[in-house]
């Protein structure tokens, strides 16, 4: 018996849960809203998740085998989770070549050369879809209609976004909110997702409820997402009560764009949040204020993944300077 | 709503096998090995010789300093030699081993089970025969009872008597067992401490999912109505004593201070029970309650132990130590050590022998810190143990300093949380002892 007694420091017992769970509850939580936007955008949309998840992880184990000469990390599960992530932010139809500089740069740029997971500042999906955003703005806002060409691979019907046609027309001035609304879905078809936009940021109810898969399955805190939709709510019914003419109401912020897939699953990416509750609702807050400065002032309607970018940036003060309260201190 | 403490914490799949199990005496062994330093403080002076016969409960080894224990031959037999032998601690250090016979009490020691309440000393009385008694916290800190009941002059006059029955230890239940078998000998034990610590008020902490206990020590101490029983939370470490506290009465025993700062001091209640038979019935602490247990057991077991009592001969009482055990805890799976030999003895402090089996018995791979944060949240005492390992791993003693690494009470939530099986504790092991060596040396340079 005494040679296979294995003597080592406490605690002798561990949790059941692993990185690579923790990654599939994400993942798991993430198939409403990809189901929902397959059947909405049809085949280009499953092509484009496809391909984005295909080569995040052939760019992890090809650059992690050949050019760091490092054990490879594919079963952790994270560059699974990238691929997904990054084509739930560019839209149906756009070119396959593209999408494939998009998985090299969120796992080649983002992710690997700051040292693989868990080392990364940014969200390796964001920078991804920045990048894309900048390099080639026009695919990167060619919108597919919802239900319309759902056999075809390039969509040839194209639309604003509600966000992007609304931006567009208070631009030119001397125009109501109350009169835009009328062109645009209604709030109902807003929620379930049939409108345009990025694959995975359309249905705001799906996307709504995996976030309460993952807070149940305690992957994430109600912090991030709770302080960052908290402060849009806050932040837009002010700008709303004082301006409805210009000024749209909150729900529609709140059911439009990036808002939902970033509160519960891009700026919740542990790697890049804070670690104490304080700093994960100031780094929310933040969030949630930048969004709306973009929205309200910037060049871009969507402000979202900027917004988690730059607070991504703002991480390692929030933790040096927003600590846990210490016992007994 | 129950109470607890608000700050980390988490639950332990509890694994309370031997719950159900009568405290059965255990037959002596052929031979005991009762090592001098069982306590907190300065190791015990060893009084007998080689071939001394002794007897049971009889002094062989006597407190050598402010902070120490006496201690008594838990048998009676010849002294066979005082070596340095192979403690639980890993280390080799000084035994009394004894060849045991038949018992032979010592004299003045009652060994009538009868309950004995009415209680005759004084203040000072009491605090002596504790003292003489070589009774140590039986939780496992094993500090000297007797210390805590002498309150320095400068100190706050305690409030409080808090009596400690949470056993948060997953797998453990010997206090358990201990507070429905001797419930009325327990409240003689809190009446007695009351008045060695001159106090109004007590308060006995249990954890909810000992139902049955919490309602059995509720009926004994109907009488008292300065006794309350609390009931708490199961979270997970609450039998720490500064979160008991904090659970409790909601005062935070302040940075570096002890529990007397705010006016609480706290007993273990198999700590009272020993109380109780030193005071009522004048029998020195030789025997606690062990459990002995393990999934792979038939099964698990609480015994009354002899200290000294090899681990082995427990293992053997339950019918020996599976094929496939991987390791033999003394303690419980959160705070326990792991033994490398089951031949060291059972101490004062020793509450529990925990088996698992080999496939359980190995962590899993070290991957990445993901900064899930999980162990930050679960940290009863608000410390950040990801930074504190990167500190420790980077030999930035100086900062695991400042970032508070003293301060931790090592229960291990932070090793059992983290999804990436990061050795977290360990390396807050090493910053504590490299930031104590660091104090040392500059203190030494003054």
């Amino acid at each position: 018996m005494s040679n296979n007694i294995i003597v080592s420091g406490s605690p002798h017992v561990q949790t059941e849960e692993t990185v690579s769970k923790m990654m599939y509850h994400v993942v798991i939580a993430l198939v409403p809203a990809l189901l929902l936007s397959f059947w909405v955008f049809g085949i280009s949309a499953f092509v484009v998740t496809v391909v984005a998840v295909a080569s995040c992880l052939a760019f992890e184990y090809l650059i992690q085998r050949f050019v760091l000469k490092v054990p490879t990390t594919l079963n952790d599960g994270s560059a699974l989770l990238t691929g997904i992530l990054l084509a739930m932010n560019i839209p149906a139809g756009f070119p396959i070549w593209m999408v494939l500089i998009g998985s090299l740069v969120a796992i080649g740029i983002a992710k690997l050369s700051f040292g693989g997971l868990g080392s990364n500042i940014f969200n390796p999906a964001l920078v991804a879809r920045v990048f894309l955003l900048i390099s080639f703005p026009v695919h990167m806002t060619r919108w597919p209609e919802a239900f319309a060409n759902r056999m075809s691979l390039s969509d040839a019907t194209t639309g604003a976004t509600p966000l992007g046609y609304l931006k567009e027309e208070l631009r030119e001035g001397n125009v109501n909110i109350q009169d835009l609304m009328d062109s645009l879905p209604q709030y109902s078809d807003m929620l379930y997702g049939f409108m345009g936009g990025s694959i995975g940021e359309i249905s705001a109810l799906a996307l709504l409820a995996g976030g309460i898969y993952l807070l149940w399955k305690k992957v994430i805190t109600w912090h991030i997402p709770g302080a960052m939709l908290g402060s849009i709510i806050v932040f837009s019914s002010i700008m709303w009560m004082v301006d409805p003419s210009q000024y749209a109401d909150p729900l529609f912020h709140l059911i439009t764009g990036g808002i939902m897939l970033g509160a519960f699953y891009m700026a919740t990416d542990l790697v890049t949040s804070p670690m104490s509750a304080k700093g994960k609702i100031v780094f929310g807050v933040g969030i949630g204020m930048l969004t709306m400065i973009i929205r309200y002032y910037g060049a871009y309607p969507e402000g979202v993944s900027f917004a988690i970018i730059i607070m991504n940036a703002f991480v390692p003060l929030i933790d040096k300077y927003l600590k846990v309260k210490r016992f007994g201190v | 709503m129950l109470k607890t403490f608000p700050k980390g914490g988490l639950h332990v799949p509890d694994f309370k096998l031997s719950e159900k199990e009568t405290i059965i005496n255990l037959d002596l062994p052929k031979t005991v090995s009762i090592p001098i330093a069982q306590h907190i403080g300065a190791p015990a002076k060893v009084i007998v010789d080689r071939k001394d016969k002794v007897k049971t409960g009889q002094i062989i080894a006597t407190s050598a300093g402010f902070i120490s224990a006496n201690i008594h031959s838990p048998v009676t037999g010849v002294v066979t030699k005082v070596d340095n032998v192979l403690d639980a601690s890993g280390y080799k250090r000084t035994a009394v081993m004894v060849r045991v016979e038949p018992d032979v009490w010592a004299d003045g020691i009652d060994t009538d089970p009868a309950l004995k309440t009415e209680i005759i000393f004084s203040r000072e009385e009491i605090i002596e025969k504790i003292k003489a008694a070589g009774i140590v916290g039986l939780g496992g800190a094993t500090f000297p009872s007797h210390v805590k009941l002498m309150v320095p002059e400068h100190a706050k006059n305690p409030e409080l008597l808090l009596i400690n029955g949470v056993e948060c230890e997953p797998y453990l239940t010997a206090d358990h067992r201990l507070m429905l078998e001797k419930p009325d000998e327990i409240i003689v034990g809190v009446n007695i401490l009351k008045k060695g610590l001159n106090v109004k008020k007590v308060a006995i902490g249990i954890e909810n999912n000992k139902k049955d206990a919490i309602k059995v020590l509720k009926k004994a101490a109907s009488a008292f109505s300065d006794i309350e029983i609390v009931p708490l939370k199961v979270k997970y470490p609450q039998g720490g004593e500064k979160q008991l506290i904090k659970a409790v009465t909601r005062k935070e025993v302040p940075n570096g201070k002890l529990p007397i700062d705010v006016g609480a001091v706290v007993y273990n209640v198999g700590t009272v029970f020993a109380v109780y038979e030193a005071i009522q019935k004048n029998k020195p602490l030789i025997e606690r309650v062990v459990t002995v247990t393990g999934k792979s057991l038939v099964k698990p077991s609480n015994f009354w132990v002899r200290i000294g009592t090899p681990i082995q001969y427990l293992l053997d009482a339950v019918g020996g130590v599976p094929e496939d055990t991987g390791k033999i805890i003394n303690g419980g799976p959160m705070m326990g050590k792991a033994l490398k030999d089951a031949a060291v003895p059972v101490t004062k402090g020793t509450s529990g022998i925990l088996l698992i089996p080999g496939d359980q018995s190995k962590r899993r791979e070290t991957q990445a810190c993901i900064r899930c944060s999980k162990c930050v949240e679960v940290c009863p005492m608000g410390l950040e143990p990801y930074l504190l390992m990167t500190l420790a791993e980077k030999v930035l003693y100086e900062r695991s300093k400042d970032e508070d690494v003293l301060n931790c009470i090592e229960c291990g939530s932070c090793s059992y949380i983290c999804p990436s099986s990061r050795p977290l504790l360990d390396y807050i092991r090493l910053g504590k002892s490299g930031v104590n060596k660091l104090m040392k040396s500059q203190k030494n340079v003054k």
